[in-house]
């Protein structure tokens, strides 16, 4: 009984540390659709944040001064990103692929600059503190490997997310900002007669996104592992782009498409670890699966926002 | 005027015969094309440019790389490597095993060399495998690892499940066996080599199930079961270099494939105009092909060093023969 509570409680640690990058760069990925603008670059904005984390936590000795400028480097991609949506009226899918490739080619280019030719960081100096070790000293709330300690003893970041995920469903749907920028998403025009600058409500959706998936990056770079390498992110991006199709382009949709992803993740590797006769290669198809099965199944139609990738020009042409 | 002009040229093309003849006749020139990793990798494709460094510096050969930077560049970085006259052009990681005997049969007057792969009777007879025995030392750091345990439990993760890998595996705990009967061995593939939250789950996993040293052969993986060791305060053993810099106070020992000697090895005897053509050639402890880390004395105590040095000599000598798959474990263990 003790373990199998045990593997349950690691099932739902992995989950989290699995979802977390995922839950904020999905938010990202809700609010840029939710104001009509399609980001696929998501990917590149969080490969550039996990290195500016992890480049800027070792060279500050300070985590959340890496986290602060990954979420900046992050919205310097946003701000491109927009430069050529809103204002240039550029195709977003072409420009958010544009994003990708420079994102992950700058990360690199610069890493090579700064450490020396490699392709990755040296391993951060302090941590992401444990919120619950902070404040009540080390495995003194809960004994150590047990359930509560797998479960809630987790990165600062794992609970950000969440905070995160509250604070960007409050906005959208609770606030009079929020309400502009799903009627900038549905109705641009209409908004625009209304009296709404679509074009300043876009520019602050974008860069957002961008801080969104900087901090997705970082949250990988510098609290799952202490380093950034060329691998690090490797399709994260887009899960997280899928993550908040599955929930239908809501804060609380993407939250729980990505914690299903996780779960996957939590479960393959525990009936991997349970020596189950399954070969290795088919359980690592597990969370793709799942996830596939589960939103076919039940969460039936999802309908993007009216305006999302359509071009919006104030002269009416 | 005529006459002029006539020396003249006689004299261009005796200076470009002359300069030809010393360079082709003295100075050897070897490349190398890195696998997706890139030239600074931190780990293979970086040692395997040590290697051609030190060859640069102690044999006084030129050197130059071609960057990788997915599948397709194989072939045309190869070929790029051709048409500038290399003597001797290595492809490094067995992933690019086809590219290179694809273009070895195109070029049959070019020598090539491969790392990590041996393509047995089909090897083309310009083309050199240098493959190691990385059993030998995954037996080792299995042994310290089965002498050091407290809890009797020790992990192995291991990146995809293939021949290469399970040299690791099977090595590993042959060595962890011998050490202390007694020991249980929980394995893991991650079924990726760049999965580093699923190495770190995998691990956290292990050790919440009481095994407190993990060994791992799994490329980038290795960083989240490093990380695991670091943040449950228990020990990690590294792969192909020595990792003890990632986690000082984490990472137990190392088992290293030393790729840059393998490299500097071959490119001498290259230019004692021994080339071993068609056929592998086998790096293990005994031409320093591979080892432990020397960072291992930090955290592993003298007396078992030693147990590891009477080993290394028993393996040397040809009185221990460590298993590499697991027919051979089975027999070994009993």
């Amino acid at each position: 009984m003790e373990m199998i509570i045990r593997d349950i409680g690691f099932i739902i640690g992995t989950t989290l540390m699995y979802s977390t990058p995922l839950i904020y760069t999905s938010l990202g990925g809700v609010i840029t659709e939710r104001s009509g603008v399609v980001n696929i670059g998501l990917e590149g904005m969080m490969y550039f944040g996990a290195f500016v984390g992890a480049a800027v936590a070792y060279f500050t000795a300070s985590p959340w001064l890496g986290l602060l400028c990954a979420a900046l480097g992050g919205a310097l991609f946003g701000l491109i990103h927009a430069v050529a949506c809103v204002t240039f009226n550029a195709e977003q899918i072409v420009s958010g692929i544009a994003i990708n490739f420079l994102g992950a080619g700058s990360a690199l280019f610069i890493s090579r600059l700064l450490f020396d030719g490699a392709t990755q960081t040296l391993t951060i100096p302090n941590k992401m503190p444990l919120p619950l070790d902070f404040l009540f000293g080390e495995g003194r709330l809960f004994p150590s490997s047990g359930f509560m300690d797998l479960v809630f003893n987790r990165f600062a970041t794992v609970y950000l997310a969440f905070f995160m995920v509250f604070v960007v469903w409050l906005v959208l749907y609770k606030t009079r900002i929020g309400m502009r920028v799903r009627a900038v998403g549905e109705n641009p025009e209409a908004a625009n007669t209304l009296g709404v600058s679509v074009i300043k409500i876009r520019y602050c959706a974008v860069i957002l996104s961008g801080v969104f998936a900087g901090l997705g990056g970082a949250a990988m770079s510098i609290a799952v592992v202490s380093r950034f390498s060329n691998t690090l992110i490797s399709g994260h991006g887009f899960i997280a782009l899928a993550a908040m199709i599955f929930g239908k382009w809501k804060p609380q949709g993407a939250m729980l498409a990505c914690l299903l992803f996780g779960a996957a993740k939590g479960f393959e590797i525990y009936l991997g670890s349970k020596g189950v006769p399954i070969p290795g290669d088919i359980l690592a198809i597990l969370p793709y699966l799942l996830t596939l099965i589960i939103l076919v199944g039940f969460v039936g139609k999802t309908t993007a926002p009216g305006a999302v990738g359509k071009i919006f020009d104030k002269s009416g042409h | 005027m005529k006459k002029l002009s006539v020396m003249a040229l006689a004299l261009t093309f005796a200076a470009f015969t002359a300069f030809a003849g010393t360079a082709s006749a003295k100075t050897l020139k070897v490349a190398m094309v890195t696998d997706v990793g890139g030239v600074n990798d931190q780990s293979f494709n970086q040692s395997a440019w040590e290697g051609l460094k030190r060859a640069e510096k102690e044999l006084g050969i030129k050197t130059a790389y071609k960057e990788s930077k997915q599948d397709a560049d194989y072939a045309p970085n190869l070929e790029t490597l051709t048409d500038a006259e290399n003597d001797l052009i290595w492809g490094i990681g067995f992933l690019m095993a086809d590219a290179i005997r694809s273009t070895a049969l195109i070029n049959p007057d070019q020598y090539y060399a491969i790392v990590d792969f041996f393509y047995g009777p089909d090897t083309p007879a310009n083309v050199s495998c240098a493959i190691f025995q990385e059993e030998q030392p995954s037996f080792l750091v299995g042994y310290i690892a089965g002498k050091m345990t407290k809890t009797n439990k020790i992990g192995f993760v291991g990146g995809i499940k293939f021949p290469l890998i399970e040299k690791f595996e099977y090595g590993y705990m042959a060595g962890a066996k011998l050490a202390n009967p007694n020991v249980e061995v929980l394995r893991q593939y991650a079924e990726s080599f760049t999965d580093a939250a699923k190495g770190k789950a995998i691990t956290t996993n292990m050790y919440g199930q009481g095994a407190d040293i993990v060994f791992h052969a799994s490329g980038a993986v290795g960083d989240g079961v490093i990380e695991a060791a670091k943040e449950d305060g228990k020990w990690a053993i590294g792969v192909d270099k020595d990792q003890n810099s990632l986690a000082p106070d984490n990472v137990l020992t190392s088992a290293m494939k030393r790729v840059d000697n393998a490299i500097f090895d071959m490119v001498k005897q290259l230019q004692e105009g021994h080339f071993k053509g068609g056929e592998a050639v086998v790096y293990n402890l005994s031409n320093n092909g591979v080892g432990i880390a020397p960072t291992s004395s930090k955290h592993v105590p003298a007396a078992i060093l030693a147990e590891v040095d009477d080993l290394i000599a028993k393996i040397k000598a040809g009185e221990l023969v460590v298993p590499s798959t697991a027919a051979e474990y089975e027999a070994f263990i009993k």
